[in-house]
């Protein structure tokens, strides 16, 4: 999982059944500091997040499976928390 | 998923079996801001609907398979949707952050 925030939309009306009614956010990962890097990902919202949002993001095909009730899913990224706090150190 | 502009299409007759019928296509990687970003690649295209120009995303490794009706086949990237609308939220309201974001001391 990674913490990233939310820049912006993403929308799709040919897509992979797998994907039907679902929200796509763009998101950018953090870095430790909370400031912006040159990675993204285009992943699915279950959390109602919305952009400028930081979320916590899984990256991984098993759990995004799992979570949407999926069997075959082609989907790896999913939103699954919206992030108030990180403290790092101490 | 990431972000790629389809700028070609790719014939192959032989191919691994659970492969027959889908098509690939050959596709330029993209970054957030949809510039260019590293070597074209093949992908296969599960919205069976792509063509060359299009803007579309793509799942990759594992995932990719899934995409395809054969799920047990050797793809690694694959388009899972054409995209109509980017809509970048950037500046104003949306630079403030919005979790509050302690650095330690320590860290890069």
């Amino acid at each position: 999982m990674y913490i990233g925030k939310v820049i912006g939309t993403v929308v799709s009306t040919i897509k992979i059944s797998h994907l039907e009614g679902r929200k796509l956010l763009l998101v950018n990962q953090l870095d430790l500091r909370g400031g912006e890097t040159d990675d993204y990902d285009i992943a699915v919202d279950v959390v109602q997040a919305g952009p400028g949002d930081t979320v916590m993001v899984i990256d991984e095909g098993n759990g995004a499976r799992q979570i949407l009730g999926l069997d075959p899913g082609a989907i790896r990224a999913v939103i699954v928390g919206v992030v108030d706090e990180v403290k790092l150190g101490g | 998923m990431k972000f790629c502009r389809v700028v070609g299409t790719v014939v192959a007759t032989r191919k691994y079996e659970g492969l027959e019928g889908v098509k690939f296509l050959v596709v330029q990687p993209l970054d957030e801001d949809l510039t260019p970003k590293g070597r074209p690649v093949v992908a296969a295209d599960a919205t069976a609907q792509a063509g060359p120009g299009e803007l579309v995303f793509v799942v990759g490794s594992r995932e990719a398979a899934q995409a395809l009706p054969e799920v047990f086949v050797p793809v690694d990237l694959a388009i899972t949707g054409i995209i109509d609308e980017v809509d970048h939220v950037r500046g104003g309201r949306r630079e403030q952050p919005t979790a509050r974001w302690y650095p330690g001391d320590e860290g890069p």
